[in-house]
């Protein structure tokens, strides 16, 4: 417990004393740190954008016109029962005749046709949405499977768009499977280069005390008294460099949240002040390990002997 | 206490910095090792203090192997013995009072020794006035002073000072002397490795002379004879 409270003490002390070399450790970690939260940022950015796209994209049913409503719940319990469909929206034929006349209400030509035709020409359909965009095959597939609902003369289903949208399903579905490949990778190699930095920053700053620490050796001091300072040092590093981090992204998401909701598709103010607790864990734990971590492999080498 | 067994060191092929040395040193005895630069007299104080391993030989610590500890046993025995360099080696980002601390506590002492112990070592070489100096705002002469109030704090079996004058003037080299001679008069064994004349004649004791590596005289109560 004493060695404990000497080694705390240490660290602080030798924080403090550090001056300038000390602050520029903090500046590393809290660079690296940054990248890190503009990471997090950027994934839950790219993450709502593909969300975005991935809402848009549904299959559609279209339903015979005067098709019995009770078939209709017949195709559309079965539907619900896959395990790929999220959610089915289904506008019957009086709906559907409503919103055709709602979007139309200034088209007179069409609206008097309408008027003129005298009964509803429109069927009523079904949007399905998959859980995810590579499920709509297996949707598309069930509807073409011969199953008596879809396919015969007691079929309700005049038309499938599935076809239609295929090819545009599928780039889509490539496009954001790259993104996210890409996402990872760009990502895995930003931390990783930050990391080098970093612990290359603090191997310095323990460079310099290479000769203290021959000397503590030979007065008889332990490794873990040698070691145990500049530990807690790693982790006031991580700490500090945490909240420079954190308050730097404050105006930081407020103006960007202000300014660029509408380009980034989210707005990442309310995304990181509602995530706060999130991220500082994410990146005070990041911040801690890289400051142990380096301090603990850069003093390794000094300590044998 | 300390066995010199033909200890050899060469480093690559013709470094020859130590050849076959033996000699003992007893308890309680003040001894001066004496030889030009270059004799092997640093060579031999790591051997002692396994900063650097024998091409040949053994050293001993009483019954210890110095070379065969482990690094834990290591630093148990580097706790008996208190040492002063000619480069004073301190701890630059330490004051005074937190340099000797540190060596207390290495050893484990409470904070309670500490507190009464350290003011009163700083007083016993005269640097009571500068317990608070870091060690590059005081003169070559206070910084060795520290560095032997720190190599006594723990009341060590054996201090070895190499070169311990070699950066200071004469009124300093004479204080530091007189200090090392108290020190054994306390009973603490003495090794004190120097190629000044004045102070091997001054101290008029036990005097191992080193040439090229090699032992070439051992005189009781020698003077320096090169």
């Amino acid at each position: 417990m004493r060695g404990l409270k000497r080694i705390i003490k240490g660290g602080f002390v030798n924080f403090i004393r550090g001056g300038i070399v000390s602050w520029a450790a903090v500046l590393v970690v809290s660079i690296t740190l940054s990248v890190i939260t503009s990471l997090i940022l950027l994934q839950a950015v790219l993450h709502s954008s593909l969300q975005q796209i991935k809402d848009k994209v549904d299959v559609t049913i279209y339903l015979n016109v005067g098709a019995k409503e009770d078939k209709i719940t017949e195709l559309k319990n079965a539907l619900t029962k896959l395990p790929e469909v999220a959610e089915i929206n289904y506008v019957t034929e009086g709906e559907n005749l409503r919103r055709f006349r709602e979007l139309h209400s200034a088209d007179y030509p069409t609206i008097q046709a309408l008027d003129e035709i005298g009964e509803n020409p429109l069927g009523g359909y079904l949007g399905v949405k998959a859980k995810e965009i590579s499920q709509y095959e297996t949707i598309a597939t069930f509807l073409s499977s011969g199953s008596p609902m879809v396919l015969g003369p007691s079929s309700v289903v005049r038309k499938v768009n599935y076809a239609q949208n295929k090819d545009v399903i599928e780039k889509l579905n490539a496009i954001i499977d790259g993104a996210q490949k890409l996402g990872f990778l760009v990502t895995a190699l930003l931390v990783l280069i930050s990391v080098i930095i970093t612990f290359n920053t603090i191997r310095l700053t323990i460079f310099i005390s290479k000769e203290e620490i021959g000397v503590m050796r030979l007065v008889g001091a332990s490794k873990m008294g040698v070691r145990g300072p500049f530990l807690i040092e790693g982790v006031i590093y991580g700490i500090i460099a945490t909240i420079v981090t954190l308050v730097i992204f404050w105006p930081a998401t407020a103006w960007l949240g202000r300014n660029m909701s509408g380009f980034l598709g989210l707005n990442v103010y309310e995304y990181y002040v509602s995530n706060i607790f999130y991220i500082l864990l994410l990146v005070l734990s990041s911040g801690i390990i890289l400051g142990v971590v380096s301090s603990f492999l850069a003093i390794r080498k000094y300590l044998n002997k | 206490m300390i066995y010199f067994n033909n200890v050899s060191k060469i480093y690559g092929q013709d470094g020859v910095a130590l050849q076959d040395v033996n000699f003992t040193v007893g308890a309680g005895e003040f001894v001066s090792i004496v030889g030009h630069s270059g004799a092997g007299k640093t060579t031999l104080v790591k051997m002692i203090l396994a900063e650097d391993n024998p091409t040949d030989g053994t050293v001993f610590f009483e019954s210890i192997n110095v070379h065969k500890l482990k690094n834990n046993d290591l630093t148990k025995l580097r706790r008996r013995i208190g040492v002063v360099f000619q480069d004073f080696k301190l701890l630059s980002s330490k004051t005074a009072y937190e340099n000797i601390a540190f060596a207390m506590e290495a050893v484990g002492k409470t904070d309670g020794e500490i507190i009464s112990d350290v003011p009163h070592v700083l007083e016993l070489v005269d640097l009571g006035h500068k317990a608070h100096h870091f060690p590059n705002q005081m003169s070559g002469g206070e910084q060795q002073r520290l560095a032997i109030a720190r190599a006594i704090i723990n009341q060590p079996e054996l201090i070895i000072a190499d070169e311990p004058t070699g950066n200071l003037d004469p009124i300093n080299t004479h204080e530091i002397v007189q200090i090392l001679k108290k020190i054994n008069d306390l009973g603490t064994t003495v090794i004190l490795t120097t190629h000044n004349r004045g102070v091997v004649d001054s101290v008029s004791k036990r005097v191992i002379t080193l040439e090229k590596g090699k032992v070439v005289r051992d005189d009781k109560e020698g003077r320096y004879a090169i």
